[in-house]
């Protein structure tokens, strides 16, 4: 167990493509960290790094204390589980999982107790003798993971190590990593571009877009607190509304969409977005925070008309779509409300959960 | 080609009326029409093939004058002749030896060309198959030329370098490694060409999960190449032993079976006895020793290849 630290790491590939330009990061010891972002963003090419699988343009990652850029992978006492697993075709699950700790000259008894013991925690013990083939898509996942983990090494990596499964095993098998992690708590480096997956899975998640990481944060406060227009409508399903909007003063601050709806700004963020009225500003919205009218609202609740759309029922939701001067529009709403398509539905916008985006610079302000 | 798009435009409205039936009618003709397109070259076959093979078994059981019947009789003579018993230890060697190093060489090379990426791969890859495509007889004369104990070019280099002519094909083993030499030179292009394909088929994901688990260059050869590669090594190995042990041009142009007989073969050495000396029973027993030993290690490695197939993939 270790922590890892990357500073000023850059990946240029040949041609002058820059994959990761320049990003700083440390991660604790014990810590799970989610790289996510969205395809060709550098993901893969960080992990990689890590691993030493891709050598390093510039700067500098230290694993455990120590600095490891000319440091083969297999020196640096790391596991990875890789995206289309990379199981031995040629080798029993047992012998999968202990090739790493046969190089390493371990002892025959102890190599049999620990890869035992590994399958006992994957629930893998009755595929032992089977070869890769023979496995389904979860159970070579598993087997992936149990060679991971028997290695007992300083730093877990996982690239998409569930993309290639159906939907409901990836919801399964996503909980059965955060269970593993549980119980083995190594520090563990995971990318994903399935936004859903990080924010479950990670103590901090990583956004990253076009080689830079856009922000780090914990699951919530990437969800409350986004800190720019990226990072705003990446995290989050359905992603968030972006609104063109400007701050106009008309008896208090109000938000005044192109559509000439104007909402009032909540008293307490009066003052923070003072200083940009009269600017080209964005109004971000999530879907959850417009819904259904009710009688009594609480403070900071505004009303605005959809003409709707679209409606989707989700069962324990409703997803209306409209639109607002030609922008779409999602709201979530009761599934108890009625309506449907060239109706009028009041909606209630709860400001209190509004973000509002400079679009000069692109951040959330 | 005619044949088969008239049935194409006649399926359509054939199909419409009664499905099934005229599928049935339809792949019927289909396999009569397969079967009348290969029939020349089946035939091809069995005039040039089968029929030679059982003639030869036939001829082998005659006496010399090919007019008595006389059973295995010509075999047991074989077996009990000195002289052939060197042929078979000769054959075994030459065939053994070849392969092995063919295969060596031929692994080497894939591995440097599988390296050398970029622009130069194909260039370099095209000129290490030149030996292949060379007419082996040509290539052979050439060597033979190379070899030749006063006027060729590796005894100038050796007389150069301040050693002594050694006289390559004129003493039993120089003449036997000579021919196994030039035998490598002509056959290690074409395992380069197989383990090539095979190395690039080896996932590099299954090296980097490899270098993960903590294997060194070497380990990775071992626990991942080889395996990897074992049913197109098997294949090539057996197809190589079985054309080997045939070969016919380089020993027949190079040393002619000599000194002494020594660097005969069973295709060689059934010529001369076959047709040179005109005993066709004898030559023709002579050349069907070779049908067991290549049978038996045909049905071996391909079975274990069908087996190891249905494990992979
Ligand atoms: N070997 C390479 N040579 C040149 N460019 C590369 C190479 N590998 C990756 N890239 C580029 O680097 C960028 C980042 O790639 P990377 O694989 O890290 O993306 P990713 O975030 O993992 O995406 P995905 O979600 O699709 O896996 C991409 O624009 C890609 O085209
Ligand atoms: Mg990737």
């Amino acid at each position: 167990m270790a922590n890892v630290s990357i500073r000023k790491v850059v990946k240029a590939y040949e041609g002058d493509v820059q994959a990761v330009k320049g990003i700083d990061l440390e991660i604790v010891d014990h810590e799970f960290v989610v790289l996510v972002g969205p395809s060709g963003c550098g993901k893969s090419t960080t992990l990689r790094m890590i691993a030493g699988l891709e050598e390093i343009t510039a700067g500098e990652i230290w694993i455990g204390g120590d600095v490891v850029n000319d440091v083969p992978p297999r020196d640096r006492d790391i596991a990875m589980v890789f995206q289309n697993y990379a199981l031995y075709p040629h080798m029993s699950v047992f012998d999968n999982m202990a090739f790493g700790l046969k190089l390493r000259k371990f002892p025959k008894e102890e190599i049999k107790r620990r890869v035992d013991e590994a399958a006992k925690m994957l629930d893998i013990q009755m595929l032992l003798d089977r070869k890769p083939k023979a496995l389904s898509g979860g159970q070579r996942q598993r087997v992936a993971m149990g060679r991971a983990v028997v290695r007992n090494p300083k730093v877990f990596l996982f690239d998409e190590p569930l993309s290639n499964l159906d939907a409901k095993l990836r919801v399964q098998m996503r909980t059965e990593i955060k269970k593993l992690h549980q119980l083995v708590p190594t520090t563990t480096v995971y990318v994903t571009h399935d936004q859903i997956e990080a924010m479950t899975l990670a103590d901090r998640v990583v956004v990253m877009n076009h080689g830079v990481i856009e922000q780090v944060g914990a699951p919530q406060e990437l969800y409350h607190n986004p800190a720019t227009r990226f990072v705003a409508g990446f995290i989050g399903s359905p992603a968030m509304n972006f609104l063109p909007c400007q701050l106009v003063d008309d008896g208090g601050l109000k938000v005044q969409l192109a559509d000439g709806t104007k909402m009032a700004v909540p008293p307490q963020r009066v003052d923070r977005y003072g200083p940009f009225k009269g600017k080209k500003m964005t109004l971000g919205i999530r879907p959850e925070h417009m819904t259904e009218t009710h009688d009594s609202e609480k403070p900071g609740v505004q009303r605005m008309n959809a003409k709707v759309d679209v409606v989707e029922p989700m069962g324990m939701e409703t997803l209306v779509h409209h639109f607002v001067d030609g922008v779409a529009v999602c709201s979530r709403i009761d599934p108890n409300v009625h309506t449907g398509p060239g109706e009028i539905l009041p909606l209630a916008v709860d400001m209190n959960n509004m973000h509002l985006i400079e679009d000069a610079s692109n951040r959330v302000v | 080609m005619a044949d088969g798009s008239t049935m194409v435009v006649g399926a359509p409205s054939a199909a419409s009326t009664r499905p099934t039936g005229s599928m049935k009618m339809l792949a019927r003709r289909r396999s009569m029409a397969a079967l009348a397109l290969c029939a020349p070259l089946i035939l091809l076959i069995v005039c040039l093939k089968v029929y030679p093979t059982f003639y030869a078994v036939y001829l082998a059981m005659l006496d010399r004058r090919m007019n008595n019947f006389v059973g295995l009789d010509n075999f047991a003579f074989m077996l009990s002749r000195p002289s052939f018993q060197l042929v078979i230890f000769q054959s075994v060697f030459f065939a053994v030896t070849a392969v092995i190093l063919k295969a060596f060489f031929g692994f080497v090379l894939a591995h440097l060309m599988h390296n050398i990426r970029g622009r130069n791969e194909r260039v370099w890859r095209g000129l290490l198959l030149v030996p292949w495509v060379i007419p082996l007889a040509l290539s052979t004369l050439t060597w033979w030329w190379l070899f030749d104990p006063s006027y060729s070019a590796f005894n100038w280099t050796l007389n150069a370098l301040g050693i002594e002519d050694i006289a390559f094909l004129g003493s039993t083993w120089s003449a036997r490694f000579s021919v196994i030499a030039v035998n490598v030179w002509y056959g290690a292009p074409f395992f380069m060409i197989m383990y090539l394909a095979a190395l690039k088929s080896v996932p590099d994901q299954l090296y980097e999960a490899a270098a993960i688990d903590g294997a060194n260059a070497w380990q990775k050869l071992v626990f991942i190449t080889l395996p990897m590669m074992r049913n197109i090594i098997l294949i090539t190995v057996l197809y190589s032993l079985i054309v080997t042990f045939a070969d016919f041009d380089i020993v027949r142009i190079l040393t002619n079976g000599g000194p002494q007989d020594s660097t005969h073969l069973f295709a060689t050495y059934a010529f001369t006895v076959g047709i040179q000396s005109g005993n066709i029973p004898r030559g023709a027993a002579v050349s069907l020793f070779m049908f067991p030993i290549l049978a038996t290690l045909a049905f071996f490695v391909l079975r274990d290849v069908m087996k190891r197939n249905k494990e992979l993939s």
